[in-house]
């Protein structure tokens, strides 16, 4: 029974989605076909991915509310670049250069300036709309829509679609770098106790600055995928909200806000979860603006859940 | 007459006697000090009287009444009021705001009457006038908030003040701005109950003096019946003589490490010394001696203002951590949760990290680590059920074992060990000085904080005392005694 309840309190977030996919399977035939699966792995991707990112962040005891903003800049100026002429590679590679700068300037603020995570990110994430709305001088960036570009975003090997191929290989890179390599110990360690990580030589700062890197990259991959998908970017709707989805996919997963703790199985859980959701809804015909409620319940569900398992 | 009478108190944790019946009683208008050790049951005693802490037997009469079962708060009404050496100020309030703190002063029964508050301050204030009660206490300066905590004291029409270790943090000025408002008390009649380590300032403003020692009284006193030799005397006098340390003999004694005038804020002044291969030197001091701002000056966690650090005999800059455990220096700090773990990472994470510090590779090798908490755990007899689980669950003596095991897998020539044995039992305390014998027998330098004298004359070669931040002597084991180390801990006697 002891067991039992230690399997509970750590990996609870499985059993929500074994409940979870019953429950669907019964709602809707639907549900269960291929099409429908892909369909949900392949819109869960883009947060996906960020949340993978977000992962690494919450460990380290910080937090990320830029991402949705980020990734708004990165599909501005991969689809600016590509409108004049660049090749797809290399706007592809500015996109992400721009992301992982940008992360590298939360981080660098946050750790020299010691400020906390929350305030730095809002006010990144203020600057970085901003930046698209001027950009875009307040509507879209149109990209073109026949481009090779797209495949990235449209395109499928055999049955499954890129975006999910490129989700997976990101599950399987971020999982090993927060489990087998010292990086990622040092992640635990720094959200762990910072005074101890400080006591035992860690360098800290790089840590945090590297973990901010890391979440840009991730946000400019996903910026990648959503270009790519569209061929066109909006100033008002672009990435927006995709940080709550992030952290909530973290949080769903079982990584508390206070650091030191989590898995990405935890998180790539938690984000099916919110995709799953999402889509029973739809095929139950419930309408969508409900989404959000339902999400936030989940939330309350899953966090409630972790501490009465403590 | 006596305003205060503490009868017969015990009080013990987890079974273990703290204090054994006690007894103290305060005259009306005496300053009355309180001394010992660290350790010997002071402050429990206070926050017995404070009601903080439960008694387990015993009795208070306070102005002839019985003092029985009453809240912290109820106390406090009854006139007895405690100022702590952390002071419990609001920064971002003024002066009349923190005094009149949960029971403002009204208009109408809800608006704020902030000027009857400020003139009621300036009338308790009038003795020390150049505080402004419409002043931030933000702005104050140490002893100024020790005033304003006393006056708050006073404005509760507090007829015993208990005041800890007040002096720690004042500059000469402020220790005789404090000493002028403690003559103020006196002379209105108020008791105070003084808690200090610094003999010269017992003699100096107190009436009588109760020493405890382990938990027990061992005498009141009038100040001016004693010398301050015999008041250390009475403080440490044990009978039991401590083992003799083990000597790393048939090495030659060689330089490893040597640290020149450093200072550190108002912490550390001045200290050199010089640390030998196959040698413990002990630091003994009380309570703000300065000991553990001194290894982390060395460890680069403090900055240092002057001081030269040689290594080998040749000079090093040591600004960070991490420059020096490259430098082959190992501390183990005294906060055991707050600095030398991660409380709740596996003991495999703990042990393993400084190895991972010192080696180049990304990637982590589960079975080394796996290889080299298993070495430790046989060297240091650590007792767990799994090494993936959380070091927080483990007693404070393995918990201990696995901040030592964790500096000892990054192998290190200089350890400096904080307090290592504060809070473990006496089985796993054998243990570690065992290891630590084991560690200079590989001709490894050790250097050990410790409030606990006998555990310095067990297991140190020589002896370093503190007081106020200076090196005060250095003494060998042979002609170290607990006396001599106290005289110069309290500031009696120089080396």
């Amino acid at each position: 029974m002891k067991g039992f309840k230690s399997l509970w309190k750590d990996h609870g977030y499985v059993f929500a989605l074994i409940v979870l996919l019953i429950f669907a399977a019964i709602a809707s035939p639907q549900f269960m076909t291929q099409t429908n699966i892909f369909n949900i792995l392949r819109q869960t991707s883009i947060v996906g991915i960020i949340a993978l990112g977000m992962t690494f962040v919450i460990i380290s005891g910080g937090i990320d509310l830029s991402v949705g903003s980020v990734l708004a800049v990165c599909g501005v100026i991969i689809l600016l670049l590509q409108n004049e002429g660049v090749p797809i590679f290399l706007s592809i590679l500015a996109g992400c250069g721009v992301g992982m700068a940008i992360g590298a300037a939360n981080g660098f603020i946050i750790a020299k300036a010691k400020l906390a995570p929350f305030i730095v990110t809002l006010a990144t994430m203020t600057i970085a709309r901003s930046l698209v709305i001027f950009l875009s001088d307040g509507s879209s960036i149109i990209g073109d829509a026949s481009s090779d570009f797209t495949i990235i975003g449209n395109g499928k090997i055999g049955p499954i679609p890129i975006p999910v191929l490129i989700f997976l290989a990101a599950i399987l890179v971020c999982h090993f770098m927060l489990q087998k390599t010292k990086f990622g110990r040092y992640v635990f360690s720094v959200g762990g106790s910072e005074t101890t990580a400080v006591y035992s030589g860690i360098k800290v700062d790089k840590i945090k600055i590297l973990t901010y890197m890391l979440i840009g990259l991730t946000v400019s991959i996903a910026a990648v995928i959503e270009t790519a998908r569209l061929a066109s970017v909006s100033s008002a709707s672009s990435g927006l909200y995709y940080e709550m989805d992030a952290i909530a996919a973290v949080i769903i997963g079982g990584t508390p806000l206070t650091g030191g703790k989590g898995t990405i199985i935890g998180t790539v859980v938690g984000i099916i979860i919110l995709g799953i959701i999402g889509n029973i809804m739809n095929l139950m015909n419930i309408s969508p603006y409900l989404n959000g409620a339902v999400k936030g319940i989940i939330i309350l569900i899953a966090v409630l859940l972790q501490k009465r398992g403590k | 007459m006596a305003i205060l009478e503490m009868q017969r108190i015990n009080k013990s944790f987890h079974g273990i006697p703290v204090l054994k019946n006690v007894d103290l009683s305060v005259e009306k208008g005496e300053v009355h000090a309180l001394c010992g050790e660290n350790g010997a049951g002071k402050s429990t005693l206070m926050k017995i009287l404070t009601g903080i802490y439960e008694r387990d037997s015993g009795d208070i009469t306070f102005k002839g009444q019985p003092v029985t079962g009453m809240s912290v708060q109820q106390i406090q009404r009854l006139g007895i009021s405690m100022i702590f050496q952390e002071l419990n100020l609001l920064n971002e309030l003024t002066v009349a705001q923190n005094i009149f703190l949960n029971r403002e002063k009204v208009k109408k029964g809800m608006v704020l009457n902030e000027k009857e508050m400020v003139s009621r301050t300036a009338e308790l204030l009038q003795e020390a006038e150049h505080i402004d009660p419409a002043e931030k206490v933000r702005n104050l300066s140490i002893a100024q908030k020790q005033i304003v905590e006393i006056i708050k004291a006073i404005s509760f029409n507090a007829e015993l003040i208990i005041m800890d270790e007040p002096t720690a943090v004042l500059t000469k000025n402020e220790v005789d701005i404090l000493y002028s408002l403690i003559g103020k008390l006196k002379a209105a009649g108020v008791s105070v109950i003084y808690i200090s380590h610094r003999l010269p300032e017992i003699k100096e403003i107190c009436d009588r003096i109760t020493i405890l020692r382990d938990g027990e009284k061992i005498a009141t006193v009038n100040t001016a019946d004693i010398s301050e030799r015999d008041i250390a005397k009475l403080m440490v006098g044990r009978d039991i003589e401590p083992n003799k340390v083990e000597r790393a003999d048939g090495q030659s004694k060689k330089e490893i490490f040597r640290a020149e005038h450093i200072t550190s804020g108002n912490m550390v002044k001045d200290v050199s010394f010089t640390l030998y291969t196959g040698e413990t030197l002990g630091f003994y001091g009380l309570v703000g001696a300065g000991r553990s701002e001194l290894a982390e000056a060395i460890f680069g966690i403090r900055p240092k203002e002057t001081g030269e650090l040689f290594i080998n005999g040749e000079k090093v800059e040591i600004k960070t951590p991490s420059e020096a455990i490259a430098r082959r220096i190992a501390f183990a700090t005294e906060d055991r949760r707050g600095s030398g773990l991660f409380p709740e990472r596996s003991i495999m994470e703990n042990m393993t990290v400084i190895r991972h510090i010192k080696t180049k590779t990304p990637i982590i090798d589960k079975r080394e680590e796996k290889q080299i908490t298993k070495d430790m755990q046989q060297a240091l007899r650590i007792k767990y059920a799994s090494e993936r689980d959380e070091v927080i669950g483990l007693s404070g003596g393995n918990q201990q074992k696995v901040v030592f095991g964790k500096w000892a897998a990054g192998d290190a020539d200089i350890f400096i060990f904080d307090e290592p044995t504060r809070g473990v039992d006496i089985g796993a305390r054998k243990e570690i000085y065992a290891y630590i014998n084991k560690l200079t027998r590989e001709g490894k330098a050790v250097m050990i904080i410790s409030s606990d004298l006998p555990e310095l004359l067990e297991t140190c070669q020589r002896i370093a005392v503190m007081y106020q931040g200076e090196l005060r002597g250095e003494l060998s084991n042979e002609e170290a005694t607990e006396e001599r180390i106290m005289m110069m801990a309290t500031g009696i006697e120089r080396g």
